[in-house]
């Protein structure tokens, strides 16, 4: 699989399992839908980013820092957003979606195919 | 009469034992090395003006048979052109009788001695598969080594591996030596190489080249000793600092099929356990090795290490969440 598929791929299931893992904090359950499809939209949006950053620069190390990063901002944006109660999530949006970034970053480095190069 | 001192005569021994080169082409400079047979200079080739090795009978050993077994190398080193190889450039005649070889001057140490100082594991591997490469060459063209051992492999300034010392070496019938052996035409093999005449190194021979029998079991004679060159490489210690490991039990299996002491029992031929050895190094089965359900989940899940550690530091970053979250 291309670098970009397997960011997209990854980032989407990983995304929808993190959003999916919000059912163990009672306090955000009756928003999972919301949060499913934020998640889920995050993860593409990051494996994305991670996928094509994979196929333009090939090196282990920086795949992960630029995963991290990216996993980070996403999240942090996303951890901005107050739920109903004015409450956020810091920790809870953050760490793991730092992490799904760093596991994205390091997989399309990995385990993606490098693109062909065109012949004359 | 004053009786010379050591120095003095050991210098008379040196040009006593320093062979006159004839036309005056090459000038002979120090010993470099010598063998059971023969001995190497450092020698200047003035025609072209670059140094040579060269290569001769040791003088007051010279027989006949010794100096028809150089002329043998050099035509056989001269068919087996490969970067494993070092070229013959030429073949020249003593005034006194008997041939000298004059070779590229390959500047490196010998196997035993880059291993000794602490070389990682995958790089050793990497210096066998190079030396077997070029052994599995030579049985191409027809060639058996037949005295294979790390003194006669050298590894050169830039990592290359020299297979060295075809003295002993032997053209098999036909242009392929993968086939069964049979012995050339007279000219085939050295002198005295006839049943029953041991060929080879005590310790690194095949056992049926030990009983005198060195050309029935053909190239599976060079398994053998390609086998207990492996073996010394696994035995070698690994970098400085680095902790002891016992190597991986796959790579024993292949040593230890190699150096089966019957040659039906070994590899059919090189290729074959080169492909083993790069089986192990691309995380493959060793077909020479009988894995435990252990050993077989070990082996399929080492290339993902990083992968594992970072989906459980995701799960247990989650856990950790969740045991948090239930407080």
């Amino acid at each position: 699989m291309n670098k970009v598929m397997l960011g997209l791929v990854l980032g989407a299931v990983l995304g929808l399992l993190d959003g999916l893992s919000a059912w163990f904090t009672p306090a955000v359950r009756s928003m999972m839908a919301t949060i499913v499809l934020g998640s889920t939209v995050k993860g593409l949006v990051a494996g994305l980013l991670i996928g094509w950053f994979a196929r333009k620069v090939r090196s282990v190390p920086l795949g992960v820092l630029f995963g991290l990063v990216v996993g980070f901002v996403l999240a942090y944006i996303i951890a901005a957003m107050p739920d109903a109660n004015g409450n956020h999530y810091w920790f809870e949006i953050i760490l793991p979606g730092t992490l799904v970034g760093l596991i994205v970053g390091y997989a399309t480095q990995r385990y993606g195919k490098a693109p062909v190069p065109k012949t004359a | 009469m004053k009786t010379p001192d050591d120095a003095t005569v050991a210098r008379l021994q040196r040009i006593l034992d320093t062979p006159e080169l004839g036309d005056g082409r090459y000038e002979l400079g120090e010993r470099i090395g010598a063998g059971g047979m023969g001995v190497v200079h450092v020698g200047l080739d003035r025609r072209l003006g670059r140094e040579v090795a060269i290569k001769f009978v040791r003088p007051g050993a010279l027989a006949a048979s010794d100096v028809a077994r150089l002329r043998r190398e050099a035509l056989l080193l001269a068919r087996l052109e490969h970067p494993g190889i070092v070229p013959v450039h030429d073949l020249g005649e003593l005034p006194e009788g008997g041939v000298f070889l004059v070779m590229k001057r390959v500047r490196g140490r010998g196997l035993d001695e880059v291993v000794q100082g602490g070389v990682p594991l995958g790089e050793r591997l990497r210096l066998f598969l190079q030396l077997a490469d070029t052994i599995a060459f030579a049985h191409a063209a027809g060639v058996l080594h037949r005295d294979l051992k790390p003194a006669n492999v050298m590894v050169g300034t830039f990592g290359e591996v020299l297979a060295m010392d075809w003295g002993v070496a032997r053209v098999v019938a036909g242009s392929d030596a993968t086939t069964e052996a049979q012995p050339a035409t007279p000219g085939g093999g050295p002198p005295g190489t006839s049943a029953g005449t041991v060929i080879g190194t005590p310790g690194w021979m095949a056992p049926e080249q030990a009983r005198g029998d060195a050309i029935s079991s053909g190239v599976r004679m060079d398994v053998f000793g390609l086998g207990r060159v492996l073996g010394m490489l696994l035995d070698a210690p690994g970098p400085a600092g680095a902790a002891a490991r016992t190597p991986p039990a796959p790579l024993r299996s292949i040593a230890r099929r190699a150096t089966a002491e019957a040659p039906g029992e070994r590899y059919p031929g090189v290729p074959e356990m080169a492909a083993e050895v790069r089986r192990f190094l691309d995380g493959e089965r060793v077909l020479a090795h009988h894995e435990t359900p252990a050993e077989r989940i070990r082996r399929v899940l080492a290339p993902h290490t990083i992968a594992i550690v970072l989906i459980g530091a995701y799960v247990l970053v989650r856990a950790l969440l969740f045991a948090i979250n239930r407080r």
